[in-house]
């Protein structure tokens, strides 16, 4: 087979996705925002709503998600994305209303507004990004650090004394009456992308089949802010987040 | 056809009026003196007939930045508020101001500071006025003396908005929005059609049919962008100085002295100004509408005949620094004002212009 017959659309296996652009991602090489941004991408192109969905980007490393994926965007205020959304969602109701998360803005600073959104049972998706410490200011605390876990602003390892214990945010938002879809996922293997990015289908379409509000936390590296490489960010993942923060179905009440 | 005249609370004004005039959605959280204005849209249920939303949030917080949202995506939005949950607003309000968006905030001022009292106070002029939130920015902001014109306001305020793409702000007080008077509700107007939103408002997010996507953000890493962005503000700020002054004279023409104030307090400078006159002391009152715009232009041109002002609020001086910068020093600019929840006897007033002009 020749070149040119490889590249013929039926010989097709794989592609960007149509709604992600050529934009530069700012993001860290092994961060997994980039994986999540192309599910989001590929899972609303295959609804057919890019016309008609509004993402709610946060403050944090996934700030500029705008940049990046060709949908219309709005940037919320630290941890506020969900009473957007909420609003938008109830203004416009047939649009795919979703926000991005990160653990920072949605489990700590936002989490009266996640809470509530959910609780109230918006029909919206919220994306929390998990990785357990604050990306974009350069790697201090989050509400979700492990205890023992060594962060800037928690140096000598997170003990509950000081700093508490961590935030299971899924697991609360898993008894609230509001929600539908509660799922915790990760996308460190391709299995795992895979069943990711079913479960944000799953999500959307109960978003737009008004069963209740959807919450899908991906539990993520951050290979900068953790020191690791890639691939000893996703063993390290695996061998101490996933005790604590174990992927799977929470929640699912929808009909989906 | 008969006009339709009602008697109700300032608070219950903005509510009808919100949804006689299409607004889309109302995001509020109680607290006294303004809980009516939510109050009223629950027992009116503008939903089973204009479609209009109307949503209590989990916090001040939250309602503004439903508001952010919903403004965002070109709907006409409000919430309002009293002092201290205008002052959790201001997060949200430097958001809307920085992604130039539309939408209207009411804060029905009580006393403060802190938790400070539920009763009447203009102590949030400054707050309205000389910033609030973080950052360079405007609000466009209405006080009105009457439940007449809390009706009134929200139209106008919101074809401001719209017209600046700029948050604008209701000014009132306790006294204004518990009083209760007559009141002519605006015409029904239907809420705008999906199609005459994305009209209105290319820049919404509306979703991107058949344009490219759109971006409502203050965010703008790059300082030499940055500041574009912010003279192109500015720009704005001028354009609406100079269009949106507002502003009511009484028996001003042959003034010798004038009574400068504003809300519910020109009501009572009103009365203070009849019982002057009655002495033979010739009193006019000059009533800024635009708080900001703040009508200095006008002020500084009647106050050129008159031998002092005198500033009344409800607050320890305020508003004085604005009629100072108008009138430039060149007459005597002298205050009174009541605190922390206390309203003034108009006798109060008249006693002070005597006190401060006629027998100091």
């Amino acid at each position: 087979m020749t070149k040119e017959d490889l590249i013929k659309p039926e010989h097709l296996v794989y592609q960007k996705p149509r709604l992600l652009n050529d934009n530069n991602m700012h993001y860290c090489p092994g961060c997994s925002h980039g994986v999540v941004h192309k599910l989001i991408a590929e899972v609303i192109d295959e609804m057919g709503m890019a016309e008609k969905t509004v993402g709610i980007s946060p403050v944090g490393c996934a700030v500029f998600m705008y940049n990046y994926l060709d949908i219309d965007c709005q940037e919320a205020a630290h941890g506020r994305a969900p009473a957007l959304a909420s609003a938008i969602k109830r203004l416009w109701p047939d649009r795919l209303v979703f926000t991005y998360q990160g653990d920072g803005d949605l489990a700590c600073i936002g989490t009266a507004e996640t809470i509530h959104a959910l609780n109230r049972g918006e029909h919206i998706t919220i994306i929390f990004i998990n990785n357990a410490i604050y990306g974009m200011t350069g790697g201090q605390m989050a509400p979700t650090t492990l205890l023992g876990m060594k962060t800037a602003t928690c140096p000598y390892g997170r003990v509950p004394e000081i700093h508490g214990y961590p935030l299971k945010v899924t697991e609360i938002a898993a008894t609230l009456q509001g929600t539908a879809y509660v799922t915790r996922q990760s996308v460190h293997t391709v299995a795992a992308i895979r069943k990711a990015k079913k479960a944000i289908r799953k999500a959307f379409e109960c978003s737009m089949t008004g069963q209740g509000s959807s919450l899908v936390e991906i539990v993520s590296t951050c290979n900068s802010g953790w020191k690791m490489t890639p691939n000893a960010a996703n063993q390290w993942m695996e061998e101490h987040m996933f005790p604590f923060y174990p992927p799977g179905d929470l929640k699912d009440t929808t009909d989906l | 056809m008969a006009k339709e005249v009602v008697l109700m609370k300032g608070n219950e004004a903005i509510a009808h009026a919100a949804i006689r005039l299409g607004v889309d959605g109302y995001f509020g959280y109680p607290i006294t003196p303004q809980s009516e204005v939510l109050e009223t849209l629950a027992e009116q249920k503008p939903w089973e007939t204009t479609g209009m939303v109307v949503l209590q949030a989990e916090s001040e917080v939250a309602a503004i930045n439903m508001v952010y949202g919903g403004a965002g995506s070109g709907k006409m939005v409000m919430t309002s508020s009293s002092s201290p949950g205008v002052s959790l607003k201001q997060e949200g309000i430097s958001y809307i101001a920085g992604a130039e968006l539309p939408c209207l905030v009411v804060n029905v001022m009580r006393g403060g500071p802190g938790l400070g009292t539920i009763q009447p106070s203009q102590a949030d002029y400054f707050q309205t006025t000389k910033g609030g939130g973080h950052g360079d920015y405007h609000l466009i902001a209405l006080a009105p003396s009457s439940v007449q014109e809390m009706a009134d306001f929200v139209g106008l305020a919101f074809e401001l908005a719209f017209k600046y793409r700029n948050p604008a702000m209701i000014l009132a007080d306790g006294v204004v929005g518990q009083m209760m008077e007559k009141v002519e509700l605006p015409e029904f107007r239907p809420r705008r059609t999906e199609a005459e939103i994305i009209a209105q408002c290319p820049w919404a997010t509306t979703g991107c049919k058949g344009r490219r996507p759109n971006v409502i953000t203050s965010l703008e890493l790059d300082p030499a962008i940055m500041e574009q962005r912010n003279l192109h503000m500015q720009a704005k700020y001028e354009e609406i100085q100079a269009k949106e002054t507002r502003y009511e004279e009484l028996d001003c023409e042959d003034a010798d002295y004038l009574i400068v104030a504003f809300g519910s307090c020109a009501r009572i400078a009103q009365k203070a100004m009849e019982h002057a006159r009655e002495e033979g002391i010739r009193v006019g009152l000059f009533r800024p509408i635009t708080l900001w715009p703040f009508p200095a232009e006008a002020l500084a041109q009647r106050a050129e005949h008159v031998k002092g002002l005198l500033v009344v609020e409800l607050n320890s001086g305020q508003m004085i620094e604005d009629v100072r910068l108008a009138v430039k020093c060149s007459k005597p600019v002298e205050h009174f004002g009541r605190l922390g929840g206390i309203v003034p006897d108009p006798d109060e007033v008249t006693a002070a212009l005597r006190q401060k002009f006629i027998h100091p």
